[in-house]
């Protein structure tokens, strides 16, 4: 492959900043500082701007804009400085999701640990202890992909999928946690049971995270799950929310 | 107490839909909006209003309808049957819809995706910047009989006009230009991927829409280690079974299989219309081509409106012809039309 960050068209829907071949911390670093330099830039050409796990995404319209109108403008603002080692943009929050891990709410809690090589408890203590980022939010609104774990939980996606998981489940491969946020097949592991939503269509904020932000998931007792999930209207689901400086 | 367009029955898939939302892409949320756009730009320019306006999308088969109030209407997209009050209504039209009147509108008699615009727009609650439902969010839902759904106000009075639309709702050829995906395609696949005669397979929804076809999957080079990255509708991905997967307007916002191409924008009203069986081929443009291409598309769609014509009633289908008066205004041969008091 070329080197990265290289800068590819996206049809004529828009242009691609991709700093990596794959996922890493710092290409993820990279393309969530990169996006917010580019929105601070304000070009009156870029209808909006996300990120994916290593790039980031400038909706233009090609047609309309010659694209070597922008990829000038990214090129001299990419070498402005070393977005892998760029610090994470300002503001963003910590989440403290209180998560019901094992029993029947989350059924392969043991199958997971046993692929990740450790006993149930062990697992239990260090995914409710991880702090992991939001590499990305994606697949649905408000859906986030998070990481990395430590090496011995990059563990691969089920053959077959899981017929559904419901929404809010917390679920592992790959080194990474993703919250689901609407009830979904998949092929990652369900070890845990979240009663936060994503996705929130008739809130002021419908969607509650961004990604940059980090989220751990302190485990709570069924008995405290059960009175989080009976109490909470807002779809919090008891979270706790910090301002990261 | 606002006006209304009452369901009175409808098929299974009949959404409110305008453009789309645009902001929550980062937030892992598509544009949404009407999976043929084009419609819209009809609508508006039969009724003379904006494209903004909201109009009901009508998957395969319309429903029943009925207003509180005398209502402008336009009919766009795939051709349905259509009766006002058992009287057949040419599509591609404006008419207008006299409060408590019944609206029929039957399947589609080629292509997938009609529309029913009303004059003013439908003014449901604004969500999240739009009133298009995003079914594969959650957001909305699809709409089903005894809903009612407020009209906006109508600053138009025009009926009777209809514009002449090229056949957009069986196939043919999409153009496609290269994506950030293409190279990872050989020469000799991305060859025969445009020689290839693909049948739109019933697979097909506001998501996406698989391709099948005979012959060998398409396979990219590094199919299995593609990092996960941004999606745009009219991307062309290629699964795990080797089948292209046209993803729509509702397809989700990042993905890890390798795309092939994407569809030009103002294709992708075409491949949304094919319906189930309609043959589809891809033809890779050059990148300025497509440009100029989807620039010249943008124009046209932006004055539709120059095309409208009266709508002439086929006499056949006017069915109390004997109760019109034919002969009103026409001159006597006799007498002279100056004489005074004539």
């Amino acid at each position: 492959m070329t080197d990265t960050p290289r800068i590819r068209r996206v049809g004529l829907q828009g242009l691609l900043v991709q700093f990596g071949d794959a996922m890493s911390e710092p290409a993820n670093r990279a393309a969530i500082a990169f996006r917010a330099a580019v929105d601070a830039q304000n070009w009156p050409q870029v209808r909006e701007t996300s990120t994916s796990l290593v790039s980031t995404f400038l909706s233009v319209d090609l047609a309309a804009t010659p694209p070597e109108q922008i990829t000038d403008a990214l090129t001299e603002l990419l070498h402005t400085q070393d977005w892998y080692s760029a610090p994470l943009p300002a503001g963003r929050t910590l989440w403290e999701i209180p998560t019901l891990y094992g029993t029947d709410a989350a059924p392969q809690l043991e199958e997971a640990a046993t692929a990740a090589g450790v006993d149930p408890d062990t697992a239990i203590a260090e995914l409710s202890q991880a702090r992991v980022r939001v590499l990305t939010i994606g697949f649905a609104p408000g859906q986030p992909y998070t990481g990395e774990l430590p090496p011995h939980w990059d563990i691969p996606r089920q053959q077959a999928l899981t017929k559904s998981v419901p929404s809010g489940a917390l679920v592992v491969a790959i080194r990474q946690l993703i919250v689901f946020t609407n009830a979904s097949p998949t092929g990652w592991r369900h070890v845990g049971q979240t009663a936060f939503r994503n996705f929130r269509p008739d809130s002021a904020t419908p969607i509650a995270l961004t990604p940059g932000d980090e989220m751990c998931f302190p485990s709570v007792s069924e008995a405290e799950y059960t009175r989080i999930t009976a109490q909470d209207t807002s779809g919090d689901g008891g979270a706790q929310r910090v301002v990261l400086k | 107490m606002s006006d209304v367009i009452e369901i009175l029955s409808c098929g299974p898939a009949v959404t409110v839909q305008d453009r789309g939302r645009t902001g929550f892409l980062a937030q892992g949320m598509t544009r949404g909006g009407a999976a043929d756009d084009l419609a819209l730009y009809e609508g508006a320019a039969l009724l003379g209003q904006s494209p903004d306006l909201a109009a009901l999308e009508m998957v395969g088969m319309g429903g029943s309808f009925r207003v509180t109030t005398d209502t402008r209407i336009a009919l766009t997209g795939a051709p349905m049957t259509a009766l006002l009050d058992n009287a057949p209504l040419a599509w591609n039209a404006s008419h207008l819809l006299p409060a408590g009147a019944t609206l029929n509108i039957g399947g589609a008699r080629k292509g997938t995706y009609g529309y029913l615009h009303l004059g003013g727009g439908i003014d449901t609650p604004v969500m999240m910047g739009a009133r298009g439902a995003h079914l594969s969010a959650g957001l909305g839902a699809a709409l089903s009989a005894g809903v009612t759904l407020p009209i906006g106000p109508d600053k138009g009075d025009t009926v009777g006009m209809t514009l002449p639309v090229a056949d957009r709702f069986e196939g043919g050829r999409i153009r496609i230009t290269a994506s950030m995906q293409t190279e990872q395609f050989d020469g000799a696949t991305q060859e025969r991927f445009t020689a290839t005669a693909f049948r739109r397979d019933a697979r097909g929804n506001r998501m996406g829409v698989r391709m099948d076809h005979d012959g060998a999957p398409f396979v990219a080079a590094d199919q299995l280690t593609i990092v996960s990255d941004v999606i745009v509708p009219g991307d062309i991905q290629i699964a795990g079974d080797g089948a292209p997967f046209v993803l729509m307007c509702e397809c989700q916002t990042t993905g890890g299989y390798p795309r092939i191409g994407s569809v030009l924008p103002c294709d992708m009203p075409r491949v949304a219309q094919a319906a189930a069986g309609a043959s589809v081929t891809f033809e890779f443009v050059p990148f300025e081509e497509a440009r100029a291409i989807q620039t010249r598309a943008t124009s046209e769609r932006a004055t539709l409106a120059s095309a409208l014509v009266p709508l002439l009633r086929n006499p056949r289908d006017i069915r109390d012809l004997l109760s019109y008066q034919l002969i009103s205004g026409a001159i006597s041969a006799t007498s002279d039309p100056f004489t005074k008091g004539s």
